[in-house]
């Protein structure tokens, strides 16, 4: 009798223990800067830690507007739009840069599926727009020519 | 929150606003040497913002050291109206922090 309450007791507390362990983590993971992602100087770790396993397709409704050629690569603006729906989050990698992940932007419903930046390119490289929504992962890439560069100052 | 670091713009139309911010920050990648003394530079860069409407946190930025010196961001409120609240707060590696509301025109 008593060996079965205290299994019991266990059990319960096992099942507590398993809901605290796992509730602080889905609410953690929308609000936790992704460091990994940001210091890894290769894209397929950054695209590892950002997304895990989830697939990673190209799509043609994200618009990524970025100028043809960057006079100055120090300045270059970005702009990531797309009809996706349920977009949790937008970021832009740069592939040439010595860190590629930029930025990354989580949203909200309260916000539309666009969202504004400026970014410094090291050299002409592509650069692309991550898209991802509902667990799935999408991408487009467009080519920016770089005169001058932004890493040396 | 009167910080000179932020400044906001955004203008309600159609019940959406579509909200302009500009930040002072050096944004230090902490690679660049100095011009003389070829020292690195250390780095300082903003890690985080956060923008929100109405006291409501409704996107989160994470940057790394590519985003350009004195960032410019832009997204957009889906219903607002004139007077609503609109906030951003940032935060760099060194601790350095900001903050800023206004009112929507």
């Amino acid at each position: 009798m008593e060996i079965s309450t205290t299994r019991r007791s266990f059990i319960t507390g096992l099942i507590a223990v398993g809901a605290l362990l796992v509730l602080p983590a889905t609410l953690l993971a929308a609000l936790v800067r992704p460091k990994a992602a940001f210091n890894s100087k290769a894209i397929d770790a950054s695209l590892k830690s950002l997304f895990g396993d989830a697939s990673i397709e190209a799509s043609d409704k994200i618009n990524l507007k970025v100028p043809e050629i960057a006079e100055n690569g120090a300045v270059v603006p970005i702009t990531i739009s797309t009809d996706i729906e349920g977009v949790e989050s937008i970021s832009v990698i740069i592939d040439k840069n010595p860190n590629p992940l930029s930025a990354n932007f989580n949203l909200t419903d309260a916000v539309a599926a666009e969202v504004s930046t400026r970014v410094k390119m090291g050299q002409s490289s592509p650069v692309r727009a991550l898209v991802k929504a509902k667990g799935k992962v999408y991408f487009t890439t467009k080519e920016v020519k770089v005169t001058i560069g932004g890493c040396g100052g | 929150m009167e910080d000179k670091s932020v400044k906001i713009r955004g203008k309600v139309k159609d019940g959406v606003v579509k909200v302009k911010v500009l930040i002072s920050h050096p944004m230090e990648t902490g690679t660049r040497r100095h011009a003389d003394s070829g020292e690195l530079i250390p780095a300082k860069y903003i890690e985080e913002v956060v923008f929100s409407h109405n006291g409501n946190d409704v996107l989160t930025a994470y940057w790394g050291t590519s985003v350009s010196k004195n960032p410019y961001s832009a997204f957009k409120i889906k219903s607002a109206t004139a007077g609503d609240k609109v906030a951003v707060r940032w935060s760099d590696n060194t601790g350095a922090s900001g903050a800023k509301e206004i009112a929507l025109k």
